[in-house]
């Protein structure tokens, strides 16, 4: 049975590739499908709960909450493909390279690797921020820069197997250099677990910066971010429910959409999960 | 005209936790152009790490500690690893045992060919794709331009070891070292593939070095023998020679351990088959003396005293063994 069949039988995994597809849509199209500016101010209509006119309700500045998630879906999609590309490219450069070549290469990089994970993420993040301007490119990069380990570990895994492979020693028998068999030709069959850990990756990333935002240190208002319309939420909660709700159901959405998506391929690609 | 590849006193070690074991042991050959030399032995006899020497393809644990390997009137040993990687595919190659797995699962074995074109010819990708495309036709694959577009899992163990022949072929190499390469494909298509690499040998003009365990496959394929045993030639001498007189006890075993019918059939020998007795000794803890002695029916005092050296007893026929002459005298 090939790739594409299992997924398809796979209900779980179609069901979160529609949440990311959807979700892709409403990134792209948002100008289009935001009903309202996310920007525009309507200080006689603050705190309006939801109804046709403003489906989700509005925040305490009378800002529309749908247009704003519509927006905020945009910010959470950069930053989750951004932080997530930085992790798989450190991951995969200082994986590959202890994988291939062992030895102290190895041992340099994954002792790194353990000592970088031994601090808990969230806490060194909010203390580089403390010294960073609070960007969105800042947050993008520093998820990325501290959630690289996982994936080192991963492709690391893999190349050790797969150096070992009759295929690799053909290739140097042809007279490939190191670089060129770590990049053609071992990399690209290490791509299904590097996909399956990007699409986990992604959920994480998401996850981070909306907690990140919500604690006020991620993206800036006015920009709009499912973290900060949950931090307006938090200041309103016992009159406007509306406003930690529907954020947080979005952030639960994706989250658990691109978590399905993930371990759909992976099941997918795993021949010991094939019936 | 010197030999195109000469090995001389050639010692490759490993270093384990165990120890350092010597998988080649001071083995010296010669293979002139257009001639195939069959090296013969048991697994673990060190003949895969000879030909993996000789291509400078080592495992990382393992060194060339003595020796020269002149290829071409350069000894390989000298040159740096860039050097010695763009004779590797070009001037030489080298085929695998396993072509299930030899060949990289995700990409397209026309791609595969084109790459080893690309990487020692200045060809375009376009012209390199064309030129793997006649590769293929050249070593026998019906629609080469169909197979070239296929996945390696799409085709058959004999056509994937077409393909890696189609591989090793491409640059137009001197020397091909093939290393069981029919090990893993039944007999019909083993006659094949050594067919095919003996047609390519004849019009490429170039050398083989045929590695098996397979003495059939030697009396099929080869003009010279070499008999390796822990790590060292113990006989060496053309095929005829080998198969119609062999002197040292290792190699009778090995002939004898054929099934009857391919060796001529002699009616005295036993209705069964023959086997070696014992297994190959540990290369850790070599005693001195004969490494075959334990497994010997002709060993005496001699045998675990000093260890044989090679000796000419015939024209180019070369044997290690103390006990030759009174061998030779039992079977007059």
């Amino acid at each position: 049975m090939n790739f594409w069949e299992t997924f398809y039988k796979n209900k779980l995994a179609l069901t979160g590739s529609g949440i990311v597809l959807l979700l892709f849509l409403l990134s792209l199209f948002a100008p289009w499908i935001a009903p309202y500016d996310p920007g525009q101010i309507d200080l006689k209509n603050v705190l309006a709960s939801p109804s046709l006119s403003h489906l989700f309700g509005t925040d305490q500045l009378g800002r529309d909450v749908l247009s704003r998630m519509v927006w905020g879906a945009r910010i959470s999609l950069k930053v989750g493909f951004a932080a997530t590309g930085v992790a798989i490219l450190i991951g995969t450069l200082l994986g590959a390279a202890a994988g291939y070549y062992g030895g102290w290469t190895d041992s340099a990089i994954m002792r790194f690797v353990d000592i970088m994970l031994c601090f808990p993420t969230f806490f060194l993040i909010l203390a580089v921020i403390a010294f960073l301007e609070p960007s969105i490119w800042n947050i993008m990069i520093i998820i990325g820069l501290t959630g690289w380990m996982g994936v080192t570990r991963l492709v690391r895994a893999d190349f050790i197997s797969l150096r070992e492979r009759d295929f690799v020693q053909a290739a140097r028998s042809i007279g490939a250099g190191d670089l060129r068999i770590i990049f053609l030709h071992i990399l690209p069959n290490a791509m299904a677990s590097i996909l399956v850990a990007a699409t986990l990756g992604i959920a994480g990333a998401i996850l981070t910066e909306s907690a990140l935002s919500f604690l006020g240190i991620g993206v800036q208002p006015p920009t709009p971010s499912w973290g900060n319309i949950l931090t307006a939420g938090k200041d309103n909660i016992d009159i406007a429910w509306w406003l930690s709700l529907y954020p947080g159901l979005a952030i639960l959405i994706t989250v658990v959409g691109y978590n399905l998506l993930g371990e759909g391929i992976r099941d997918s690609l795993d021949p010991r999960l094939k019936k | 005209m010197p030999p195109l590849l000469e090995i001389k006193n050639l010692i490759t070690v490993f270093d384990t936790t165990r120890g350092r074991i010597k998988a080649v042991d001071g083995v010296s050959l010669s293979v002139n152009t257009g001639e195939t030399l069959g090296i013969v032995g048991e697994s673990g006899c060190g003949k895969t790490m000879l030909a993996l020497s000789i291509m400078g393809l080592i495992p990382q644990n393992g060194s060339i500690i003595n020796g020269e390997i002149t290829f071409l009137g350069n000894d390989l040993l000298k040159m740096s690893a860039n050097e010695i990687r763009a004779k590797r595919g070009n001037e030489m190659a080298m085929i695998f045992q396993e072509p299930m797995t030899s060949l990289n699962p995700v990409f397209r074995v026309g791609e595969q060919i084109a790459e080893v074109i690309k990487l020692h010819q200045n060809l375009s990708a376009k012209d390199a794709f064309a030129l793997s495309i006649k590769k293929l036709q050249e070593v026998g694959i019906p629609q080469p331009e169909r197979r070239a577009q296929d996945y390696p899992h799409q085709l058959s163990g004999g056509m994937r070891q077409r393909v890696m022949i189609a591989m090793a072929m491409s640059c137009h190499p001197q020397l091909l070292l093939a290393d069981e390469p029919t090990t893993a494909l039944d007999v019909t298509i083993q006659a094949q593939i050594l067919d095919l690499i003996s047609m390519l040998k004849e019009k490429n003009n170039m050398a083989v070095i045929l590695i098996t365990h397979d003495l059939g496959i030697i009396a099929q394929a080869a003009e010279k023998v070499a008999v390796m045993y822990a790590g060292k030639i113990v006989e060496s001498s053309n095929v005829e020679e080998t198969f119609a007189d062999p002197l040292h006890p290792y190699t009778r075993g090995l002939i004898d351990s054929l099934p009857v019918g391919c060796t001529g059939g002699n009616e005295d020998r036993d209705k069964y088959l023959k086997t070696i007795p014992g297994s190959v000794p540990s290369l850790y803890d070599l005693k001195p003396g004969c490494r075959f002695l334990e497994r010997c029916p002709y060993a005496d005092n001699k045998c675990a005293g000093r260890e044989p050296i090679l000796e000419e007893f015939g024209p180019g026929h070369w044997a290690a063994c103390w006990n030759v002459r009174n061998i030779q005298k039992e079977k007059h």
